[in-house]
């Protein structure tokens, strides 16, 4: 079978939030990057969930974020990956450790693969994909 | 962080072996149904145990396994099955099935259990738009998605390789693991694939030509990575006691662990929490509590080799060497057959032998303690099996009677 002829999938792969992780599209959307917020002690957490892990607690508020961390660990993707992201190759993946604690998966903009190393500072910008969809991504920040 | 209570040892000591072991050829493509393929290696077991099919009253499925209880008892003459489960998390399950079939022996809710893989999983043997419809299951994600990996596919992070790729490399920031300790892993493998006829992957590899690979996601080349393979492996498990009129040497399961952390697609809360809490640091001190044995008394050990650089933490993760001290361990043929410091994976593993999720290093374990492998270790008594680490995981030890 010709690779164009087999079965994958070809458009881009969204997110489908349920009511838990919601308000953070609506505040990307916003341009703002909010985390949940333990209102028992205080811990910020990333992916959205009803509970801390931290003190258990399910009292909690969405806070902003300052959109600044360091790259904690990253990959360049230089193929196969998913059509939707073939004209972008090669591209980078980096895992931001933001200044609030949390580890948010994302992609460094307008920076060459050679350049890309753990402890680069970064901070948040926000990318439309479409008319009902913002990503969160990072751009150099020093 | 004492995990097993030494008063309350696991019942699963001891309690069953694997009597059966069958398997399909490996190939690139083999052009064959899921269900076809596994029916041959669950036959092929159940001969190699001198069983009838008719004699299987448990199974455990692996969770992303395309031919289900229903299909399995229908091809298998409908035997009256009267305990079944399954185990989640892909490559992380995949010694779990063992552990899974030797507890429900241990507690007597079954006697003769099989465990069994099917993949149509060559690159060109995907065949309709499900992901378990053969081929690469990640090319056929959804394009709408409410799990949590909407957090890192939309971002371009779309398949086990990227996201092992980002792990490797944090083990490489940390500890400074370099692309010569790679190859080390891989050739050492190769070189066991290339004495094992059913080896998928038999031609000499050179440092040179890992290096000269293509780079996939950095820092992972293609010859670090797992091989693209159709085929099916199918194992039978029954109690040590019945073991001892069987046809084959049982392979006793002699302890075996589970452990559930932070999913390793879930860079977000993997990276939250300490190393020394990950699934498989977990599963393997459950081992060495449950057994009373160390690192140093295993003999011959199958690592989830997915990808090289996830043996080396693997070696760290189960206790070989201290963390940060798998590169060096593997150097010099470290691994390799028949004087390496530990000799790993002499089928050549899923790096060389077949990608069937893992089933594949637990009959050439099996092999190890009948003495058949192509590769046998000399006297070989005590072998380790351990699902994919950096997953919920599982791993368990097999002992000769």
């Amino acid at each position: 079978m010709a690779d164009d002829a087999r079965p994958i999938t070809r458009g881009f792969p969204r997110p489908a939030p349920t009511r838990d992780a919601a308000p953070f599209y609506e505040a990307a959307a916003r341009g703002e990057l909010r985390f949940q917020r333990c209102s028992g002690c205080g811990a910020f957490r990333h992916y959205p969930r009803p509970t801390c892990p931290s003190c258990l607690s399910r009292e909690f508020s969405w806070e902003l974020s300052t959109g600044r961390g360091v790259i904690h660990t990253w990959t360049i993707v230089r193929g196969p990956t998913l059509p939707a992201f073939e004209a972008k190759l090669p591209y980078n993946v980096v895992d931001v450790l933001l200044d609030e604690g949390v580890h948010f998966v994302s992609e460094v903009l307008d920076v060459a693969p050679d350049e890309i190393r753990a402890g680069m500072r970064v901070r948040a910008v926000f990318e439309p994909v479409d008319e009902d969809l913002v990503l969160v991504k990072f751009r150099r920040d020093d | 962080m004492n995990e097993v209570d030494p008063a309350h040892l696991p019942r699963i000591r001891d309690a069953a072996a694997i009597v059966g072991i069958g398997q399909t050829p490996f190939a690139k493509s083999l052009g064959r149904s899921e269900p076809e393929m596994a029916v041959d290696a669950i036959w092929a077991a159940c001969e190699d145990a001198g069983l009838s099919p008719r004699a299987i009253d448990g199974l455990v499925r692996y969770d992303m396994e395309q031919f289900d209880e229903e299909q399995v008892l229908a091809a298998l003459g409908n035997p009256l099955l009267r305990w079944f489960c399954g185990t989640p998390f892909g490559g992380g399950g995949s010694a779990s099935v063992v552990v899974l079939a030797a507890a429900a022996i241990a507690a007597g809710m079954a006697d003769t259990v099989l465990v069994y893989r099917s993949r149509a999983r060559g690159k060109a043997s995907g065949y309709g738009r499900d992901p378990k419809q053969g081929g690469r299951y990640w090319e056929k994600l959804p394009e709408s998605l409410p799990g949590l990996n909407q957090w890192h596919v939309p971002q371009g992070l779309v398949s086990a390789f990227q996201e092992m790729a980002m792990i490797s490399m944090r083990h490489r920031i940390d500890h400074g693991t370099t692309d010569d300790q790679y190859a080390d892993v891989a050739i050492a493998f190769r070189e066991h694939a290339i004495r094992n006829p059913a080896a998928v992957m038999r031609t000499p590899m050179t440092r040179a030509d890992h290096h000269a690979s293509r780079m996939i996601a950095d820092p992972l080349r293609l010859f670090d990575c797992n091989i693209e393979t159709d085929g099916a492996v199918a194992m039978i498990l029954t109690s040590t006691e019945r073991a001892r009129d069987l046809r084959q040497p049982p392979a006793i399961v002699h302890t075996g662990a589970m452990a559930a952390g932070s999913h390793h697609i879930r860079l977000s809360t993997l990276f939250s929490r300490p190393r020394d809490e990950d699934s498989a640091v977990r599963v393997g001190r459950q081992l060495w509590q449950s057994s009373g044995l160390s690192p140093a008394d295993v003999d011959v050990a199958f690592f989830y080799d997915f990808f090289t650089s996830m043996v080396i933490i693997a070696l760290e993760d189960y206790g070989f060497c201290a963390r940060g001290e798998g590169g060096p361990f593997v150097e010099n043929g470290g691994l390799a057959w028949p004087d390496g410091r530990l000799v790993c994976n002499t089928n050549g593993g899923q790096l060389s032998e077949a990608f069937i999720h893992g089933f594949n290093n637990t009959t050439e374990a099996v092999r190890q303690i009948r003495g058949t492998s192509t590769s046998q270790v000399r006297d070989c008594e005590i072998a380790l099996v351990a699902g994919a680490n950096s997953d919920p995981t599982g791993a368990f030890l097999l002992r000769r009677a």
